[in-house]
């Protein structure tokens, strides 16, 4: 880990958040209790792990133990900004940050105790907290040599963290802190979140995106309904607040009866979305080119596949939560946003009030893989809470809330286009996509708002203009466009269509699954074409070395059987990509089976993330990465028809179950030397392809629609 | 619905509360009685999320009516163990960090309670099909699997 000069910015989140104190705090014991080191990072623990990552790698360069370590929730009060915890940046963001701020904070207090000892630095040695003279004599601890704001300046990042050698803990599977509550099931969400006095809301949603409220039935009757504090009621946003959930369940349910909406709704019909969304209004970028004439022209034949990928839904487990109250006008929101300080932005426009005002905390909700209405219920529980000052209200969206209002992972359209030479070389390479936008987050727009409510307000905000993610920055539908094979010409084509008839944002890996899946499985008919083995095939069109081991490791431990051809109902197919071309490294064979439907019976991924911080942290995320995009693959599309969203229930909208996940088995490439990088979405894109493939080895066609359903397969072998 | 007095048998003690009898249990154990460990997720029946034993059976709270549990046995997940000693179901769940965000574990943990005290040593299918109602959108399934075959390793080692 070299030295930061002082001209260069500070690593990682110190950036933009300089504060030592702002991420690590010494907290000295309170009567019987333990001198301990707050940490307060930007980012927010989703499911992923991350706290107990961060907390690691503190433990680590402060050389205090793991227990000494306080993560703190993030708050807009008392957190550094971090913005958005997503595209797996949580490690490189926020755990780089930590970990100089450590290295500066520990360095510090041996400069202290270097003086107070008179003694030179290089004489002492630090035991968990506790710093002393190498062969004995003085000591003194953390908590007693820091001074009052000591740490109540700005990181100058000079002090180097430690070197691979000199870890404890940081490469090691620590467990995970949080899971001991978890499965002894002690309150660990927002959902869980009692507070004194605290009612209980709901809301009443349209029936579909552009229905507005015409009238209530005898709204009256709603109002006199037992337990009912507050109707709330500002242009089509309705809610009910009651002194107990089951009164507010039967508010809303009578509400619900009695409201009329005008609905002016139109959707394309789903079985033609594709073709729809091409229609639409776009602007054409294009975001990778390279040109090479001469080898362009031994071209000897030219193939093209197209592509499609439906709506997908984040479909939490867990419904949207937040609980709020107003006191003194202002606000005090906890929700499980995945960037609160960019929430507090859209929250002061829809609330219409400065942003100081708003006091938004991070609580844990269930697993988001994304924007879904976490966001939109912070200020649904705002706007409830706004309505009985000085007590907290809970608002919990319903099952249906969610499946109608999420945000759905976009639909897109892929062509492929590539020419192979005599040797069967890949010469010439062409990706053209279509999509909405990937991200409608909350904060970043000048105008309008991408909150929900804030659309069906009395007084409306408008939606505002969709913004494309720069490939710069990892893309967005684009991610994952540009081929990681060494093509002598290629062209990347992205068609940003700015028109969403469906509500979109982002969903984990964005635009990668879909890109990936094409690349991927248009890499095995290009093989099949050459007349070469898919692993080969792949090797012959890499030189980097890091993805050449993850498809050797994996290929290695499934056993890889080459091109040994399917028997009709069973196949083995291979998948590969660098998340955003430029994070983990990750390979998956997977094995299928056609039976009634397709399963996948066997997964085995190889990824490489750099230096691996928790080990198993990453081969759990690894896991369910895998499992998650076998079920995007094999089952799921959101239905909707011209006059809405029709995904109510989980009846609608099937995922995964016990009895079809497959045998998953992860191989882990520890990159000590390289830089540590997040591995949360590395897996998704390889799965679905592998999938792809191992079903096209099986049954000798191609499915190029997504999902796999029984129905496409049986489609495609007539 | 008029409000009653309900006398209710959780986790091995008696329990009053006063509530509308038609009343899913769920809300009654999360609201009334403080116990979080049930979850909701669905209030459909379709999740698993809000499971818990009555009279030893797997139940979905969420769709169970709480006047129809009076004089029944139901067990929650707080039930089994505590952070600080947990139950070895509980246990086999920290081992094999079988979590990622944790909402569904819960009463994935109380279907396997079922499952083993009627089956101690049950196969990999058997595991799905008892779990099969449960959904877990992490996919930590895997690790779930493996997390009941060493509790039953372990409940069986000590019987
Ligand atoms: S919440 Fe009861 S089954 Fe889903
Ligand atoms: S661990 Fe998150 S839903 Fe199962």
């Amino acid at each position: 880990m070299s030295r930061t000069n002082e001209s260069s910015p500070l690593p990682g989140s110190l950036s933009v958040n300089p504060r030592l104190d702002q991420w690590i705090r010494l907290i000295p014991a309170t009567p019987g209790g333990r001198d301990t080191v707050g940490v307060s990072p930007g980012k927010v623990d989703i499911g992923q792990g991350i706290s107990t990552a961060l907390a690691q790698i503190a433990a680590d360069e402060l050389d205090v133990a793991l227990e000494r370590i306080a993560m703190r929730a993030p708050g807009t009060d008392a957190s550094p900004n971090e913005e958005m915890t997503s595209s797996s940046l949580s490690i490189e963001h926020s755990g780089i940050a930590i970990r100089y701020a450590c290295a500066e904070v520990r360095a510090t207090l041996l400069q202290k105790a270097a003086e107070r000892f008179g003694v030179s630095v290089e004489r002492l040695t630090v035991e968990d907290g506790t710093v002393s003279v190498v062969g004995g004599g003085q000591s003194a601890t953390y908590w007693e040599l820091a001074e009052p704001g000591m740490f109540s300046r700005a990181a100058t990042a000079q002090f180097p963290p430690k070197s691979p050698d000199e870890f404890r803990l940081i490469g090691t599977s620590v467990k995970r802190l949080d899971i001991p509550a978890k499965v002894t099931g002690r309150p660990s969400y927002v959902h869980d979140m009692m507070l004194p006095g605290m009612l209980h809301a709901r809301v009443v949603r349209p029936p579909s995106y552009e229905a507005r409220l015409a009238s209530i039935d005898d709204e009256a009757a709603v109002r006199a309904l037992p337990g009912l504090v507050e109707l709330v009621r500002d242009g089509s946003f309705l809610a009910v607040v009651c002194e107990t959930e089951a009164q507010a369940l039967r508010a809303a349910r009578a509400l619900r009866n009695r409201a009329k909406w005008d609905d002016r709704t139109r959707l394309p019909a789903q079985a033609v979305v594709h073709e729809h969304l091409k229609t639409l209004p776009q602007s054409l970028h294009v975001v990778g080119e390279k040109t090479d004439a001469a080898a362009a022209a031994t071209g000897a034949r030219t193939l093209s596949a197209a592509f499609t990928k439906p709506y997908i839904a984040h479909a939490s487990i867990g419904p949207s939560c937040a609980v709020a109250v107003w006191n003194e006008g202002r606000p005090e929101i906890w929700c499980h946003s995945q960037g609160i300080f960019p929430l507090r932005v859209d929250l002061a426009k829809a609330l219409r009030m400065p942003e100081a005002e708003i006091t938004v905390h991070h609580a844990e909700g269930a697993g988001c893989y994304g924007h879904n209405g976490a966001d939109d219920v912070a200020l649904d529980a705002a706007l409830a809470a706004r309505a009985v000052p000085g007590r907290p209200v809970r608002l919990q969206w319903m099952r249906e809330d969610e499946f109608q209002w999420e945000p759905f992972g976009p639909a897109m359209s892929i062509e492929l286009t590539a020419s192979l030479d005599a040797d069967g070389r890949i010469v010439d390479w062409t990706h053209e996509l279509w999509s909405n936008t990937q991200s409608t987050r909350p904060g970043r727009q000048p105008e309008g708002t991408w909150l929900l409510a804030g659309w069906h307000l009395a007084d409306p905000l408008p939606k505002p203009p969709p913004r494309m993610i720069p490939i710069a920055g990892g893309g967005g539908s684009d991610r994952n466009a540009i081929p990681l094979y060494d093509f002598p010409n290629q062209k990347v084509l992205h068609h940003f269509i700015t028109e969403m008839p469906v509500r979109v944002s982002a969903l984990r890996s964005l635009g990668a699954f879909a890109n990936v899946y094409a690349i991927e499985t248009f890499m095995d008919e290009l093989a099949e074409a050459a007349g070469i083995d898919p692993v080969e095939f792949r090797l012959r069109h890499l030189k980097d070395a890091r993805a050449r081991a993850v498809i050797e490791a994996a290929a290695d431990r499934a056993g890889w059987k080459g091109r040994a051809a399917g028997d009709g109902s069973t196949g083995m197919g291979i998948g590969f990509a660098q998340y955003k071309n430029k994070q983990s490294y990750c390979a998956v064979v997977a094995e299928v089976s056609l039976e009634e439907d397709l399963r996948v019976t066997r997964c085995v991924a190889a990824v490489e993330s750099g230096l691996a911080i928790n080990p198993d942290g990453i081969i759990n995320q690894t896991e369910g990465g895998v499992i998650q995009a076998v079920s995007w693959t094999l089952k799921e599309a959101v239905p909707f028809d011209e006059r809405g969203i029709r995904c109510m229930t989980w009846d609608d909208y099937p995922i995964l179950r016990f009895d079809e996940v497959p045998e998953v088995d992860v191989v882990l490439i520890d990159r000590p030397d390289q830089k540590s990088m997040g591995a949360g979405e590395a897996a998704q894109g390889p799965t679905g392809a592998a999938i792809g493939n191992a079903l096209a080895r099986a049954i000798g066609v191609r499915v190029r629609d997504l999902p796999l359903t029984k129905d496409r397969i049986a489609k495609a072998l007539v | 619905m008029t409000d009653t007095t309900l006398t209710l048998r959780v986790n091995g003690a008696e329990r009053t509360v006063t509530c509308d009898p038609e009343t899913a249990l769920l809300y009654v154990l999360r609201n009334d009685l403080d116990l979080k460990g049930a979850r909701y997720g669905c209030g459909q029946g379709q999740c698993g999320a809000c499971t818990v034993l009555v009279d030893g059976k797997p139940v979905q709270s969420c769709n169970v009516p709480t006047s129809e549990l009076a004089g029944r046995d139901i067990v929650t997940i707080e039930g089994l163990g505590t952070p600080e000693a947990p139950h070895p179901l509980q246990q086999a769940f920290i081992d094999e960090q079988a979590a990622q965000c944790g909402y569904c574990i819960t009463g994935i943990v109380m279907s396997a309670k079922a499952l083993l005290d009627a089956n101690p040593r049950p196969t990999r299918a058997e595991i799905g099909a008892a779990l099969r109602d449960h959904l877990c959108r992490c996919g930590t399934h895997a690790r779930i699997v493996r997390a009941v075959e060493r509790a039953a390793a372990a409940l069986s080692a000590a019987r």
